[in-house]
């Protein structure tokens, strides 16, 4: 059907669709997870914000598992070495994210008021924790991991957890909360109403302009630092071996698609304008708006890391040829082409039922319906 | 080289949350098909009773699933956090049914597991059916891709090596999907998870009507699980039975090391019903045995043997001996790919190449091999036998004490005079944690009987490994250990809360124990 450069180059795409839809869907109820100690005072008020998302957060959740599946079977070397060599940050994700599901499911179940802040400090930390962990681990690649393979393909990370911790990772940790929390105040903007709605509008007004300033922080760095290039080797339409090619490391290498291409401009283009849109939405308390300008704010953010190493995914600091790029880190072609076939089936299906079930919930969440259905809602 | 402390500490993380989460899963199959049944009646008949029967094991469905979703989770990492080589060997080919088990199932039962507990009074009864009915297609479709993943270690279709990338290749998906490995493994262990699901019913029914309170609505629930778990617990025998013949056609050592098979005997073989297998004279000092039985089973046939430990081990010898061969044209190659005559060499002998990896325990230049590390990894070829012997047992007697219970319930509840059958309301109750217990035994038949292979017969779990320190495995599995506990006991705080209080946490005032306050 496809050529193998194509299908290479498509699954670059899948993939990242597949992280924007992550950070769309299982983003807004992360960030929901992070505001709510801070917009839901009492009791009462966190329930109805913990039901924004209680019929919801399991299937948006699915988008963070099947990136990782699909990283597994599109990128196997990148899912390897990633995975490994950023062990304890992953182990933190895996914990921090234990607290969602048993936090939302058993927290109103018992009526105690050490149980239920107990869950509350849960969900936040599983709210909170991974989005800064992905901002981190995204900053890291851009600016390069330590690990190396072996002849017989064996990846060895050589740095520790603590050196992942830079302040340009931290910063790109920043932006990546920022952005997931903006999107999860406005969802539950448009969910809420009352004080609830009040604080949540701060909110939005508050992580909006944050991710401006971070993003733009992050852009000034980025286009200083140094970046790769490949200078030989690895073609497009090859079999993948990541050790055939060469790498330079040179200052400004990750503006390098933005000269060749100039269209590419409007990826961050719509990180701007999805953010500054959605913070004048929020302003003027059209709250689905606002959501939306978000949603294209993720998509432009994304986009933009993606844009800025491509066709890099994650290049080596230690071994610059054990860099893994688009070409020479996936899976062989039949695979990659049957699983675009998987993708091309399954995710309008997906986007299909999904909205089905947030039309079937839609409306305000409202403290006197907790306090009806207080046995059957969360 | 690889250390083997680094190999085993990986193993046990892997164990210890690979059958946490197989605590879960089992009931999630299970109570997913019995509230599909309970809400078919409900729709059917328009009684209440039968919607508070959804809603009340709904509810225990519940508190089950969250943690199957959160140990579920931690499985879909782990391949790449800690068997990175494993992920990289062979994540063209096991990497796609894990994919699609995401796209086509978890999505499925993730999304519509928020409607069935938020869309009651949202959706018409006959869409909210359809909502629980799509919730158990989900789960159970979940089963079946993760099942193919796990069967494809077993049993490696539909793929060959890759000397240019270094790397299992699919060649036929199709074989992948189809391979009866697959089919057998699929329908037994959801059949397992169905026996587990009726039999929770079962016992927490017969709980109440030992009590005699609520005894309408347990009465109803009782018949139903007793039918459905008779028929599953037909079921997972009959399969059982065929997981039995695909290994003895895949996976030889593992048989004989189930059977406690020392020797390759005349056919039809007899089975060991008991033996204290010793590895160390490699015999049995003590057995009973039924004739004929297990060369019926094995093979179903008269006339074929059914290769003993002795016997397998001399092949294997051949094998590894061959894999040096191929492993040194392999390194050879990946110096310069057009030496045409390791080509050669290499194709002929790659079928053996896994088994030239099995020597990596112990050197890491494979030509050098010595013939006391060519023996050891002859003896690693077969995993040990009491374990599996023992571990198999214990589920196979299970299996049938479960028919007989459930023979026995559906028999009452045709005749309807269950409820006074005091003796069959105990032996369900304190017969709910067994299906747990068979099932975690299967896994370490299936899985521990697999080794020394990740992969049978192409990857040796000893090369499998990530490349950690063996102090961040000791940390994690700390972690690991710590937080699951801690989960355990919330979950189980919480389940034997409402199991105990029964429907009436619901608050609709038709139950005995209606919360206070409401
Ligand atoms: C025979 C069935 C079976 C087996 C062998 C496994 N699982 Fe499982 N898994 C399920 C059956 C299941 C399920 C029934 O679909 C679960 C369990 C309980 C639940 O809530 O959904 C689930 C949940 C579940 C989830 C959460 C899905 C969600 O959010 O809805 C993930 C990511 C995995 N599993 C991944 C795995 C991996 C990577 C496994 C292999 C090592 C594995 N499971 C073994
Ligand atoms: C949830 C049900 C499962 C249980 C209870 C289970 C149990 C186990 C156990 C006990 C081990 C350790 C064996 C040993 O090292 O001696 C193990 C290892 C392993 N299992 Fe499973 N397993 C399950 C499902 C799966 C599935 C579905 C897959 C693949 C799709 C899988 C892949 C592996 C791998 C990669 C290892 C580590 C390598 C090895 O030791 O061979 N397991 N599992
Ligand atoms: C009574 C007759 C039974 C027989 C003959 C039987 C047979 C088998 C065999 C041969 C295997 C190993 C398959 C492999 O290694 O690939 C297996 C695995 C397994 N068994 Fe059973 N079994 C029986 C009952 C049960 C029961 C009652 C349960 C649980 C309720 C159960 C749960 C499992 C599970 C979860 C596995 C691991 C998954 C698999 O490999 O299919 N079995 N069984």
């Amino acid at each position: 059907m496809f050529d193998y450069e194509t299908l290479k180059f498509i699954w670059w795409l899948v993939i990242g669709v597949l992280l924007m839809g992550f950070a769309i869907m299982d983003g807004h109820d992360m960030g929901v997870g992070t505001l709510l100690p801070f917009v839901g005072r009492t009791d009462l008020e966190r329930r109805a914000i913990i039901n924004t998302v209680g019929p919801h957060w399991d299937g948006n959740q699915v988008w963070f598992i099947t990136g990782g599946g699909a990283i597994f079977a599109a990128w196997p070397l990148v899912y390897a070495t990633a995975f490994s060599g950023f062990y304890w940050a992953m182990l933190a994700v895996l914990w921090a994210m234990f607290f969602r599901p048993v936090g939302f499911d058993y927290r109103s179940k018992i009526d105690r008021p050490l149980w239920r802040k107990g869950w509350d400090l849960g969900l936040f930390i599983g709210g909170a924790v991974p989005p800064i962990i992905f901002g981190v681990a995204f900053g890291n690649l851009l600016l390069g991991v330590p690990f190396h393979f072996d002849d017989s393909l064996r990846s060895s990370y050589s740095g520790t957890f603590w050196q992942l911790l830079s302040p340009f990772a931290l910063l790109a940790g920043l932006v990546s909360l920022s952005l997931l929390t903006f999107q999860g105040a406005n969802y539950l903007m448009v969910r809420t109403e009352g004080a609830i709605y009040q604080r949540a509008r701060k909110a939005a007004l508050a992580f909006g302009v944050l991710l401006l300033v971070s993003f733009s922080l992050a852009g000034i760095w980025v286009s200083h630092m140094k970046g790769y290039a490949i200078t030989s080797g690895a073609s497009p339409d090859g079999l993948p071996n990541p050790l055939a090619k060469m790498v330079s490391v040179e200052a400004g290498a990750w503006l390098r698609n933005y000269q060749f291409y100039p269209w590419t401009k409007l990826v961050p283009a719509l990180a701007y304008a999805g953010g500054v849109l959605g913070i004048l939405f929020a302003y003027l308390r059209r709250p689905l708006s606002a959501f939306v300008s978000s949603s294209l704010a993720v998509l432009g953010v994304i986009g933009t890391a993606g844009v800025s190493m491509f066709p890099f995914v994650m290049p080596s600091s230690s071994d610059p040829r054990s860099s893994l790029t688009v070409w020479d880190s996936t899976s062989s072609q039949l695979t990659l082409g049957l699983m675009f076939g998987a993708v091309v089936i399954f995710v309008p299906l997906i986007v299909l039922y999904t909205s089905w079930a947030y039309k079937v919930m839609a409306g305000k969440v409202t403290t006197e319906y907790i306090e009806a259905n207080s046995n059957s809602t969360y | 080289m690889i250390s083997s402390q680094l190999v085993d500490l990986s193993r046990l993380q892997f164990a210890i949350t690979a059958l946490y989460h197989f605590l879960f899963v089992p009931l999630t199959l299970g109570l997913s098909f019995i509230l599909v049944i309970m809400e078919a009646t409900y729709v059917l008949t328009g009684r209440q009773i039968y919607k508070d029967m959804v809603k009340f094991w709904g509810k225990l469905f519940g508190i089950n699933f969250a943690l199957g979703v959160t140990t579920g989770i931690t499985m879909e990492f782990q391949f790449g956090t800690n068997w990175a080589y494993y992920s990289q060997y062979v994540g063209d080919v096991f990497g796609a049914p894990l994919a699609i088990e995401g796209l086509m199932a978890f999505f499925l039962e993730s999304t519509f597991i928020g409607l069935f507990f938020f869309g009651w009074g949202r959706l018409s009864k006959g869409k909210h059916l359809l909502v629980t009915l799509l919730m158990a297609v989900g789960s159970n479709l979940s089963a079946l891709w993760i099942l193919i993943a796990n069967a494809w270690m077993q049993d490696p279709v539909g793929a060959h090596f890759n000397y240019h990338t270094m790397r299992m290749e699919l060649t036929n998906f199709w074989t992948v999907v189809f391979n009866p490995t697959a089919q057998a493994k699929v329908v037994h262990t959801v059949s397992a998870g169905y026996v587990t699901g009726a039999l929770f019913v079962l016992g927490i029914s017969s709980y109440y009507l030992l009590k005699n309170r609520d005894t309408e609505f347990a009465r109803r629930s009782f018949r139903i699980a007793a039918a459905f778990g008779l028929a599953a617990s037909l079921s997972v025998i009959v399969l059982g039975d065929e997981s039995g013949y695909t290994v003895t056609e895949s996976q030889q050592s593992k048989l004989a090391a189930i059977e406690a098979m020392w020797h390759t005997e005349p056919a039809p073989a007899a089975l060991n019903l008991i033996a204290l297998p010793d590895q160390e004279t490699e015999s049995n000092r003590y057995d009973v045995q039924i004739p004929y039985l297990m060369g019926l089973i094995g093979t179903r046939s008269v006339t074929k043997t059914i290769p003993g430990i002795a016997e397998i081990k001399e092949k294997n010898r051949r094998r590894i001996e061959n894999g040096i061969i191929a492993l040194t044209a392999l390194e050879r190659l990946r110096r310069d790919p057009q030496d045409a005559q390791a080509r050669e060499l290499f194709r002929d002998h790659q079928q053996d190449l896994g088994f030239g990896l099995l020597l990596k325990k112990y050197t890491s230049d494979v030509s050098r091999a010595t013939p006391q590390m060519i023996q050891q990894a002859v003896d690693d070829t077969v995993p040990r036998v009491a374990p599996l012997f023992w571990s198999f047992r214990i589920m196979v007697g299970l299996g049938f004490s479960f028919l007989a219970l459930f023979a026995l319930a559906f028999y009452y509840s045709a005749k309807g005079n269950f409820m006074h059958k005091r003796w069959l309301l105990k032996w369900a109750l304190w017969f709910i944690p067994l299906p747990w217990v068979a099932a975690e035994f299967g896994w370490v038949v299936s899985e521990y009987g697999r080794q020394p292979w990740s992969i049978y017969g192409v990857l040796p779990t000893q090369l499998s490994v990530s490349s950690l320190s063996t102090e961040s495995l000791h940390w994690s599995i700390a972690g690991f250990v710590l937080f699951y506990t801690g989960l355990l006991i919330a979950e189980m705080y919480l389940m034997v809360k409402y199991a105990r209080q029964g429907p009436g946490s619901l608050g609709t005032g038709r139950y005995a124990n209606e919360p206070s306050g409401t």
